[in-house]
């Protein structure tokens, strides 16, 4: 048997030149998640049998020469709250247990039709709520690199599942965060693409503003390749860019000269030394490499964390009133609607999205309105106009993805401020619409990985995996 | 302290629960109260901020009304969609009385 290559468009060039069997792939892939999921539990569900009959219907295609599709026999993860047509989704909330979506989600779909194959459904926190997968109803995700530390999140079970060699590629979500600071903390490349550019029909609604979907790869042109095979419009989301996908792939290895890249002197404080330290040898690495460091400022950066607090629990408090127990998932029975929605609700939420259904209904209510939700919408503006002066000198921005690296299980999940200051660097993205990606780049404190995140201007994938690129070749060269 | 120069109160946590339908017993009204008290308190550094002649952002990109050819389409499967809710009746989502039997 051939060596199973690692990376997405390796396994995608040997099916397609007959060198491996999708089956084999598959097989290879579905043996690691045996001989590690125990450990790991990245997954809410593994969809062996259908990821072993779509292989071999591959295979089939390809032994009788029909067309195959450019992903054809790539194993891919799915986070939990995307839709999937008949396959139980569960956004590791006790209120959708077993419920059986009756379609799939646009990102779903077109990466079946590309060819790829789903391994399984990956853990997170629920509803996409929090920072290190804790707050998952059916028990947390296990970081591979140390198994007594968090994979991050909320999509910690998909930067795990690409880890541990679950799968080469898979998808998450990222709503202020929750793609990049994962991929960080489990050492992986984890993208969170232009709002609108990816399709959120079938993602389960979290913040409807800032939700996007995205990938985790362990390359950055992985990463690139799956973005292509999910961007481009969709006509059941209004929300959708009207364009076509962007070919990014290219954009991986051309290199950064010639480019100019912001350094933000006043990035808000807390970051551990050793984050710091290879963000600057990052910094350094670029500049070597042709490209231009370029100073500036975006002071109010630091404000972000409250206006994405509001923000986002605001938007959720309305997003999940659709859990109410009369078409979907659990219901506690009781004498009247009223009764049955409050004890529904109760029994099937946990307490982080409780107390962010809470904020965001306080933020929302008469009387606090202006002060808390009028406001942070004006914050959320600052934020967008420092970044548009910036992006007029600069291409893109280097910071860290995480403050901190990954952290031991526990350490923050009764001290819901010091897990949302995880955030502090990739809210901002969120506010704005902007893409964003990290890259793993050395490691900090305790051995663990840290991740440099790359912002670009709103469509900015192009430069923004330029550098990412440039980035992943220097990343060879750090401690 | 708050934007709006108060902390919040285990009332109104107690009333928020009510308004987003979460029956909450009073131990975790008071766990709760705590927890949101902290983080609210976090967010009166925007306090510091001047926001007079700033406009809302409400979304990304401006929003536009995006219509499609007034053609029928294929819609999901009722059967389908029924199977999933607890409780369908004549191809119904059937739900308790509206009107509290207390009331």
């Amino acid at each position: 048997m051939a060596t199973i290559p690692t990376t997405a468009s390796g396994i995608a060039a040997a099916i397609a030149s007959k060198q491996i069997s999708a089956r084999e792939v598959i097989d290879s892939y579905l043996a690691q998640i045996t001989a590690r999921e125990t450990d790991i539990h990245a997954f809410n569900l593994v969809t062996a049998d259908a990821a072993r009959a779509h292989a071999d219907a591959i295979d089939a295609d390809i032994a009788a020469g029909r067309p195959i599709g450019p992903l054809a026999g790539v194993p891919i993860a799915i986070k939990d709250n995307l839709c999937t047509h008949g396959i139980e989704t569960t956004c590791s909330s006790k209120i959708l247990e077993g419920w059986k979506p009756p379609y799939d989600a646009t990102v779903v779909s077109r990466l079946r039709d590309a060819g790829a194959i789903m391994v399984g459904k990956t853990n997170l926190d629920e509803f996409a709520m929090g920072s290190s997968t804790e707050n998952s109803a059916f028990g947390p995700t296990r970081n591979p690199l140390d198994t007594s530390r968090v994979p991050g999140g909320s999509s910690g079970g998909s930067a795990a599942a690409v880890a541990a060699g679950f799968a080469p590629v898979s998808l998450g979500s990222d709503t202020g965060g929750s793609i990049r600071q994962p991929a960080a903390m489990c050492g992986v490349v984890g993208v969170k693409p232009t709002y609108g550019l990816v399709s959120r029909y079938g993602l389960c609604a979290y913040a409807s503003s800032l939700d996007q979907v995205g990938p985790f790869a362990t390359t950055v042109a992985d990463a690139a390749l799956i973005t292509e095979a999910i961007a481009g419009h969709d006509a059941m989301d209004s929300t959708s860019i009207p364009q076509p996908a962007p070919a990014l792939v290219a954009s991986v290895s051309q290199g950064v000269a010639g480019m100019r890249i912001g350094r933000v002197t006043d990035l808000p404080a807390g970051a551990e030394p050793e984050v710091i330290a290879r963000l600057n040898e990052a910094f350094a690495a670029l500049e070597s490499a042709g490209a231009t460091i370029v100073d500036i400022t975006l002071p109010s950066l630091s404000y972000a964390l409250t206006a994405y607090y509001l923000i986002a629990p605001a938007e959720a408090s309305s997003n999940l009133a659709r859990y109410d127990g009369v078409r979907y998932g659990l219901r506690v029975n009781a004498v009247d609607t009223n009764s049955m929605y409050g004890a529904t609700r109760a029994a099937g939420f946990g307490d982080e999205v409780k107390r962010r259904i809470m904020l965001g209904t306080y933020a929302l209510s008469a009387g606090y309105y202006d002060a808390y939700y009028g406001k942070a919408l004006k914050v959320r503006r600052l934020i967008a106009e420092d970044f548009e002066r910036a992006y007029a000198q600069v291409d893109v921005i280097l910071t860290p993805t995480s403050p901190v690296v990954a952290f031991p299980f526990g350490d923050k999940v009764d001290d819901p401020m010091a897990m949302y200051l995880c955030d502090i660097y990739t809210i901002p993205t969120n506010l704005a619409g902007h893409p964003a990606m990290s890259v793993p780049f050395g490691t900090g404190a305790h051995g663990m990985p840290v991740g440099i995140q790359v912002l670009a201007p709103a469509l900015g994938e192009a430069p923004m995996f330029r550098v990412g690129g440039a980035l992943e070749n220097a990343a060879g060269g750090v401690k | 302290m708050s934007p709006s120069g108060t902390p919040i109160s285990a009332a109104d946590v107690a009333k928020v629960a009510r308004l987003a339908r979460l029956d909450i017993d009073e131990a975790n009204v008071a766990h709760f109260t705590e927890q949101l008290a902290k983080v609210m308190g976090h967010f009166s550094d925007i306090d510091a901020l001047d926001l007079s002649g700033v406009g809302p952002m409400t979304q990304p990109f401006p929003l536009v009304n995006v219509l499609r050819e007034d053609v029928e389409q294929p819609c999901l499967d009722t059967d389908e969609v029924l199977a999933a809710a607890p409780s369908s009746d004549q191809r119904r989502f059937r739900v308790p009385p509206i009107i509290g039997l207390d009331d």
